[in-house]
């Protein structure tokens, strides 16, 4: 599914400059379910940033679904971004004057598809995250727990090959967290590659890999016991 | 380019932002409406000068008579000098490269009746070239001519006003008025631009005016205009030259400034033509100004806009948003706003000017409009150069990395 081969990724920091990625190497097989952890400037979430093409990498090969990631033009890097991934962020980043229908469909209207298709296949991941009766809702008028069911209903809206998390439970309550969680290993049982960033151990527990980032290199990468999200509900 | 999703993304944008859409508008709005309202304003003072001074043609010449302040030649100042035919064959033989057209005049008050309608008007004997030097434009019939004058017939070319107070529902043109007592047949009526006065005026042949009013070869003015072709300062050595020549055949003193009196038109015209060029300047630079300011005003709303929607560009291009639909959907926005904020602007603008413009007249300013020309061309100008102050933001903002974007709250 995705290859990382030899990462580096350094941010300029006044006259210096910070080596946050120092030669990262993950693989990926499709249908994992995998937690990326790490303290706060491991480099976890820059390697996720790199892995959703939201950021580049400064040397290294980062290979997707067979493609090279390499020297995207925004233009190319738009594309793939729109065909290869969903992102679920920890902030949800909904836009806040369209309704939960219209946010879900947004992804699609990049794709092109006719309004009447985008309002259907919305409606269909809407009813999927269980929240088809709040589809004329602003995110302002959801709660946490809602706006971040809304965002993978937006990120699953393009079918990715890969979902993406940063923190996506961050900013939710643990029962939120675990319904939030649930539904991620639900979707996963499905089949979908998911990666997620985190940094709290109950949330990591809950996927199948856990890959340890520290100082920008990865410290340990084993698979683990899925805890069942439904068990602590 | 027209694609119906991007309007429904663009209309949604505009319509559940009121207060960003209201406030850039109302910056395009103010602009356009006080660009047409200062503009239709100094159009308003430009049209009265022109009025004023626009009558009748720029290079005539006024010639007419006085009394002597000075002795000279061994008689006694406060001699009446009287102008005749002689005086015009004279002028008109001494210098005929010079004139364009020439004509006597001798002004008369009558009483003019037709049926039970009565009222007084003045008339003006005058020769067939009197029609070009007043711009007067002949209507119904013809002017007096030549063969009027040999025959001194009795004949008369009225002006539209004289028509509408005296004939009512009927034509004038062929009947016969009578003037202070004879009968004269209205062979013209005409129309002049000046105001409502030069319409009122009665124009009869010069010769026949001397025969009924004093049976002599008086008359009272000369009027002429030069050749185009004269410069200014040719124009005014040739109102020199005339005036000298007079004073010669009258016997006046050269110093004498009452006797024989040259207005010449050329000296008018000239500071006229100053004055409204100066205003044809002030004009440009307020409209240049009130457009700058607009244009600065739309630049401002861009850069906001695009720094207000920094993190949705940011979403959008995660969800994979092409930098192109970025840079459409902030561009054709502000356009949009431009276009229509804009039109309203031109249409309160124009709503000023029509309904407060009357009661500008006495303040010289008179039928203040604006062309439409002047003003599409204004917005069109404030649309493009707004675009390109918006596309560069736009495009910034659709190149920017989408986490960078996605960062700012």
């Amino acid at each position: 599914m995705l290859k990382i081969n030899k990462l580096h990724k350094s941010y300029p920091i006044g006259d210096s400059s910070l080596h946050v990625l120092k030669g990262i190497n993950l693989e990926v097989e499709t249908g994992e379910m995998v937690a990326i952890m790490g303290s706060s400037g491991s480099g976890k979430s820059t390697l996720l940033n790199i892995i959703g093409m939201l950021d580049e990498a400064d040397s290294g090969d980062y290979i997707l679904d067979e493609v090279p990631i390499k020297n995207l033009t925004e233009k190319k890097a738009a594309i793939y971004r729109n065909k290869f991934l969903g992102f679920i962020f920890q902030s949800f980043n909904l836009i806040n004057y369209k309704n939960a229908l219209e946010n879900v469909a947004l992804p699609l209207y990049y794709q092109g598809l006719k309004r009447k298709e985008r309002q259907e296949k919305g409606k269909f991941h809407l009813t999927k995250v269980g929240l088809l009766e709040w589809a004329d809702h602003l995110p302002s008028e959801l709660s946490g727990g809602q706006k971040q069911r809304v965002a993978i209903a937006r990120a699953l809206a393009a079918d990715p090959k890969l979902l993406l998390a940063d923190e996506p439970t961050g900013a939710l309550d643990t029962t939120t967290s675990y319904e939030i969680m649930e539904f991620l290993q639900q979707l996963n049982d499905e089949g979908k590659t998911i990666l997620i960033v985190t940094h709290e151990e109950d949330i990591a527990a809950m996927c199948k890999r856990v890959v340890r980032l520290r100082d920008g290199v990865i410290e340990e990468d084993k698979k683990v016991n899925q805890v069942r999200a439904g068990q602590h509900v | 380019m027209f694609d119906i999703d991007l309007w429904r993304e663009i209309f949604q944008s505009i319509n559940k932002n009121r207060l960003r859409t209201l406030m850039s508008g109302f910056t395009v709005l103010f602009a356009i409406m006080l660009f047409t309202i200062l503009f239709g304003i100094a159009n308003g003072l430009q049209n009265t000068f022109t009025e004023a001074f626009g009558d009748d043609a720029t290079n005539a010449i006024f010639i007419r008579s006085g009394t002597t302040s000075k002795a000279s030649n061994g008689l006694q100042a406060g001699r009446r000098i009287q102008f005749d035919n002689n005086t015009f064959s004279s002028i008109k033989s001494e210098n005929n490269d010079n004139i364009e057209y020439i004509t006597s005049r001798i002004f008369k008050n009558v009483t003019a009746t037709f049926r039970n309608e009565t009222d007084n008007y003045s008339v003006r004997a005058v020769h067939p070239d009197q029609q070009f030097i007043e711009k007067t434009s002949i209507d119904e019939g013809r002017y007096i001519n030549q063969r009027d004058l040999e025959n001194k017939t009795k004949v008369i070319v009225i002006g539209s006003k004289v028509e509408e107070d005296l004939f009512l529902k009927t034509t004038a043109l062929g009947k016969y008025l009578n003037l202070s007592g004879i009968q004269y047949k209205i062979v013209g009526i005409f129309s002049d631009e000046g105001n409502d006065d030069e319409e009122r005026i009665i124009y009869m042949p010069l010769t026949t005016a001397q025969q009924v009013y004093g049976n002599n070869d008086y008359i009272d003015q000369i009027s002429l205009t030069y050749n185009p072709k004269l410069n200014f300062d040719e124009a005014i050595a040739f109102s020199n030259k005339l005036t000298s020549e007079l004073k010669k055949l009258f016997s006046v003193a050269v110093s004498d400034q009452r006797a024989i009196r040259v207005r010449n038109r050329a000296s008018e015209s000239q500071s006229v033509s100053a004055l409204t060029t100066g205003l044809g300047i002030i004009i440009l630079v307020i409209g240049f100004g009130t457009l700058i300011a607009g244009v600065v005003g739309i630049s401002n709303i861009m850069i906001f806009i695009v720094k207000e929607r920094t993190k949705e560009i940011g979403i959008r291009k995660a969800l994979g948003a092409p930098p192109k639909s970025i840079v459409f959907i902030i561009l054709l926005e502000s356009i949009l706003i431009t276009i229509i904020a804009g039109f309203l602007g031109l249409i309160i603008g124009m709503a000023v000017l029509k309904y407060g413009g009357p009661s500008l007249e006495q303040y010289f300013i008179k039928d203040a409009a604006v062309s439409l020309n002047l003003i599409v061309a204004a917005t069109i100008t404030l649309i493009v150069s707004g675009s390109i102050a918006g596309y560069l933001p736009a495009k910034k903002a659709s190149q920017i990395k989408p986490i960078i974007a996605l960062r700012n709250d």
